[in-house]
């Protein structure tokens, strides 16, 4: 009876691992397949066969694709990486002073307001661009990095986030601070913000990965290749390109490897983000 | 003296709010107010901002363009397929995980991976699969003596395409959100069960499920009111709404009218309406989340 248990279980270890081993392979495969295709030749990615991996690898895709004149994805990396960059940098800037005021500064009216502000988050944000576009328009902005930038500069949901782990620092130390003549300034950067580290690491993750991810926006408020960012660039690329699936693998690959590089050396953070602050999908 | 201690500190609370609020106020709450004042008129000038007629004959376009009624089929389409069939995987996926299984951390890693992934990116990954002459998966399908399929090319089998990239673009969230769950419900119910010789399904009905009440809700909640908001899964793998508009959704109506067609009113009409659809959810997602605030 007890043998026979014991069995039983480790037959059904091996199917939760086979189980597992085999979602995991659906769930990687594109990812596989994409930088295995941005290897090939155009015979090998056309072939009616199925060929996992090249024969040799064609790096040479990869220089095609960052040189190609009309498209050139060494601009839009740049570009994306400013637009990400300064987003992050900007966001990060008002979500500290705003949850800072909001957890720390009595004055009144303030839950008022912030509940109004929250309440903002019930709307769409794809409602909100019709509008946005024209107020870009009519500050001269548009075609150019700063429109990408500016609209995405503040969050409710990040100051709501930052306000929570505020609001868990005792008011004790406030106080004791404020009596030994610390300014609020001081004290925030001194105190609270040395403190809410992970809880920063992670909103500035999950905002750079929305920024460098972004598309709706930037593709309707550029117009020349000059100001792309890299998913609008390799939207243009894959209907530039025909049947040329080798080199879109390619181009798939330039805007897909940071995030990847990005999510492994910080799985932990976005994996508690996640789970912590149910933060949208 | 305490007054004007406190206007100071509110002064200085302005201050510190100022960067944030400014952003908010002049890119999400006054284009709130200006996009519904737009949808009330039939013609806005959006330099001078002047509209003529004023009515809802925006609204009655709107609701009378069959193309809009074919977005808003399609949109619910893809939250009523996408949906269920991703909570029900992922759920499953989360168990498996959560299983104590050796390489866990591998696995973790493999499934939370599309999560961080760009759409136009990986949907160009799912192009070259689904391409109907040399993707792997007609090669796959052939295997077992199935005709090519043309997943892009054919209107019929738009929407099939769409929500498989749905679905798997969705799992990874739910997976998160799943096993953060599953990892917060009381080992001792599940001893206590086991002293009982419960079997296995029977843990899962009167145990596991119950315990992931309100965590399924709001993943049912978000996740419906995500879908309804697909829009870049569509430009991804199509590269425009499908062959002959077969996959246009309520986002890509509202992005064509303005942008292509240059049609503010109407465009701001179907997101009106959009937004509309949208709030019934999230006012169930908050009634359920205040339930869950008194417990």
């Amino acid at each position: 009876m007890n043998d026979a248990n014991k069995i039983d279980r480790r037959w059904a270890r091996i199917l939760v691992t086979v189980l597992l081993s085999l979602g995991a392979l659906l769930m990687l495969f594109p990812f596989f397949w994409m930088i295995s295709g941005s290897l090939k030749t155009i015979r090998e990615i056309t072939s009616p066969d199925i060929i996992w991996w090249p024969a040799e690898a064609q790096w040479s895709n990869y220089v095609t694709v960052l040189t190609n004149p009309e498209n050139p994805f060494g601009v839009y990396f740049r570009n994306s990486i400013i637009v990400s960059v300064a987003n992050t940098v900007f966001t990060l800037l008002t979500t500290i002073l705003g949850a800072f005021a909001f957890s720390r500064l009595e004055f009144k009216g303030r839950d008022r307001l912030f509940s109004l502000l929250m309440a903002t988050m019930m709307v769409p944000s794809q409602m909100y661009i019709i509008t946005n576009f024209i107020t870009i328009t009519r500050m001269h902005l548009m075609d150019s990095l700063w429109a990408q930038i500016l609209p995405y500069t503040a969050s409710i949901f990040y100051i709501y986030l930052l306000r929570q782990f505020f609001n868990q620092i005792p008011d004790q130390i406030y106080l004791a601070a404020k009596v030994d003549g610390c300014s609020d300034w001081k004290y925030l950067w001194k105190m609270m913000v040395p403190n809410a580290r992970s809880s920063l690491v992670t909103i500035g993750l999950f905002n750079f990965i929305a920024s460098w991810n972004a598309y709706l926006w930037p593709l309707m408020v550029t117009n020349t290749i000059q100001k792309r960012t890299l998913s609008i660039g390799l939207k243009y690329f894959a209907s530039d390109s025909g049947s040329d699936y080798h080199l879109m693998m390619a181009g798939a690959t330039i805007v897909v490897l940071p995030l990847i590089v990005i999510y492994l050396v910080f799985q932990k953070y976005i994996i508690q983000g996640i789970a912590r602050g149910g933060l949208k999908g | 003296m305490v007054g004007q201690n406190q206007r100071k500190t509110a002064l200085k609370a302005i201050l510190y709010l100022l960067p944030a609020l400014i952003i908010i106020l002049v890119f999400t709450v006054w284009p709130l107010f200006h996009t519904l004042r737009m949808s009330f008129y039939e013609d806005y000038n959006i330099f001078n901002k002047t509209g003529e007629g004023f009515g809802f004959s925006s609204y009655a376009w709107v609701l009378q363009d069959p193309t809009f009624h074919k977005a808003l089929l399609n949109t619910f389409i893809y939250a009523i397929v996408t949906v269920p069939v991703s909570i029900v995987i992922s759920l499953a996926i989360a168990i498996l995980l959560n299983s104590g299984i050796k390489g866990s951390k591998f696995f973790q890693t493999a499934y939370f991976l599309p999560y961080v992934t760009n759409a136009i990116a990986i949907g160009l990954a799912f192009r070259f699969i689904f391409h109907s002459e040399f993707g792997i998966f007609n090669k796959f399908l052939g295997l077992f003596g199935i005709d090519a399929i043309q997943w892009l090319n054919d209107p019929d089998y738009a929407m099939v395409t769409l929500c498989i990239f749905g679905v798997w673009s969705a799992l990874a969230f739910k997976i998160v959100i799943f096993l953060a769950g599953l990892q917060g419900i009381d080992p001792q119910l599940y001893q206590a069960a086991r002293i009982d010789e419960a079997g296995k399904w029977k843990m899962f009905t009167k145990i596991t499920l119950p315990q992931l009440g309100p965590i399924m809700a709001y993943q049912f909640v978000i996740a419906t009111i995500g879908a309804f908001k697909a829009y870049v899964e569509v430009v991804g793998i199509f590269g425009d709404d499908g062959p002959l508009h077969s996959a246009i959704t309520m986002v890509y109506y509202m992005y064509d009218k303005f942008y292509n067609a240059s049609d503010y009113t109407k465009a701001a009409a179907s997101g009106v309406i959009m937004f509309l659809i949208i709030m019934v959810f999230t006012f169930i997602q908050l009634r359920m989340s205040n339930r869950k605030a008194e417990q």
